[in-house]
């Protein structure tokens, strides 16, 4: 049996898939609060920007995030349409590391104008010497491996995006 | 009595963060050992059927399609799980757009029942995959405040809704047709009638957003977005009208199955 194709989200996803972020009346499964930032005192909050082949910071993407190290098990989604300098926003928990791989979390990116989504993955730039030894971030060329790293800020984790251009970020085949 | 507050407490706890903080669960298959996981390999995707990156008729790919060529990994744990939705999470009314935004009456449009089933490329059932949708209106008209088209709300219809595929791998929408609109790719484009799908398969590799069009739609043969699918793919989008699930005096039947990805174990093999 042959593989149902891939289509694009488009634009009018967020009424289906993040109604409550955008204040449509619908109840969402799925929101950008992995961890209640509130009650977890190891919450981490992720923001960063998806750009487009000229720069431009794309208002109408949809990311996922998905985290498992064995211990939890924790999932997100957040459009980029909402906030005022269209940056996604995640409240989570840096998770452990599993196997040797460094702390990482998935990411899926959905937008109007990728026919198909694309993986890549967040790691973060206070983990040096599990990033130097990670099996997947040795896979990919050294120029191009601070594509993937999130950089940490006096308020969380800085992880932009770029589609393409000379810092275009490392997109996985999984 | 403090056993019992706790409890009230905790599940009180539970409840209120259910909409914001997704609680996810391994599926069965993976709670497996570590062995025996690394053991299952996962199908990459079929570019025979998947449409690629670039494709410059569809010309907000051009900007936004990543140019260098994907970095191939090892599935590992991340790759192999995903998270995984309860039933509990939906309303009863979820997967029946006929009726889940009802203000005043019924929606406007022709009522239509779409089902089938998610199995992977080994034929296997998927259950208890979350799927969800999103279309326009019988007018051509989404509720998203982007969507400019000058064609008519429907107070009664917001075009979105989702469903748990059962233990066999089955779902059933109850909706309406979604009329055909208007979009600024090229002069006169149209997007044939479509329902958007979103599915979460067993892991994120199986991860699939797609749209599901109307057999015989003239505007099929013109839509880039279609198009971009390669012509081996192509007929895996068309629904088909269905008479025997047509529901009499109520709605016409449109039968679409689904395809993920399938791994390299059978139910038959032992590692």
């Amino acid at each position: 049996m042959k593989q149902t194709p891939s289509q694009t989200v488009g634009p009018y996803f967020a009424y289906g898939l993040s109604p409550e972020q955008y204040l449509y009346d619908f109840k969402q499964l799925v929101g950008n609060q992995l961890v209640n930032p509130i009650d977890e005192p190891d919450a981490i909050t992720i923001t960063g920007k998806v750009f487009d082949g000229e720069g431009v910071v794309i208002p109408d993407a949809m990311i996922e995030v998905w985290q498992n190290d064995g211990q939890q098990q924790l999932f997100g989604r957040f459009g980029t349409g909402t906030d005022p300098k269209n940056r996604f926003v995640f409240y989570t928990k840096k998770p452990a590391s599993v196997n040797g791989q460094a702390p990482h979390l998935s990411i899926i990116v959905f937008m109007r104008g990728q026919l198909i989504h694309s993986y890549t993955r967040l790691y973060f730039s206070d983990e040096v010497e599990l990033n130097a030894t990670d099996e997947v971030l040795n896979v990919v060329p050294e120029e191009r491996r601070a594509t993937l790293i999130a950089q940490k800020t006096p308020s969380g984790y800085e992880f932009d995006i770029w589609m393409q251009g000379d810092n275009e970020t490392v997109f996985f085949d999984i | 009595m403090f056993v019992l507050y706790k409890l009230y407490f905790d599940l009180s706890k539970i409840i209120f963060h259910l909409p914001a903080t997704f609680v996810v669960f391994f599926k069965q298959i993976f709670s497996q050992s570590l062995h025996n996981m690394s053991t299952i390999i996962y199908n990459r995707f079929d570019e025979e059927v998947h449409p690629p990156r670039l494709s410059p008729d569809y010309k907000s790919t051009v900007l936004r399609a990543p140019t260098k060529p994907l970095i191939v990994v090892k599935q590992s744990l991340s790759e192999l799980t995903g998270p995984i939705f309860g039933d509990f999470n939906l309303g009863p009314l979820d997967h029946d757009l006929t009726k889940n935004s009802v203000v005043n009456g019924q929606p406007l449009g022709e009522r239509i029942v779409v089902h089938g089933r998610v199995v992977n490329e080994n034929g296997q059932p998927i259950p208890n995959t979350l799927i969800e949708i999103w279309q326009a209106n019988s007018a051509g008209r989404y509720v998203h405040k982007v969507d400019q088209h000058d064609a008519p709300l429907d107070p009664n219809f917001l075009g979105a809704g989702r469903c748990m595929t059962d233990k066999d791998g089955n779902y059933k929408f109850y909706t309406i047709k979604p009329g055909a609109y208007p979009w600024g790719n090229h002069y006169n484009a149209w997007r044939p009638n479509h329902i958007h799908f979103s599915l979460f398969g067993a892991n994120i590799t199986n991860r699939l957003v797609t749209q599901m069009y109307f057999p015989g739609d003239p505007l099929l043969q013109y839509d880039p977005i279609f198009l971009g699918v390669p012509p081996k793919g192509r007929d895996l989008l068309i629904s088909q009208f269905d008479l025997s699930i047509t529901e009499p005096h109520f709605a016409l039947g449109y039968r679409f199955d689904f395809v993920l990805r399938g791994h390299n174990q059978t139910p038959f093999e032992n590692s």
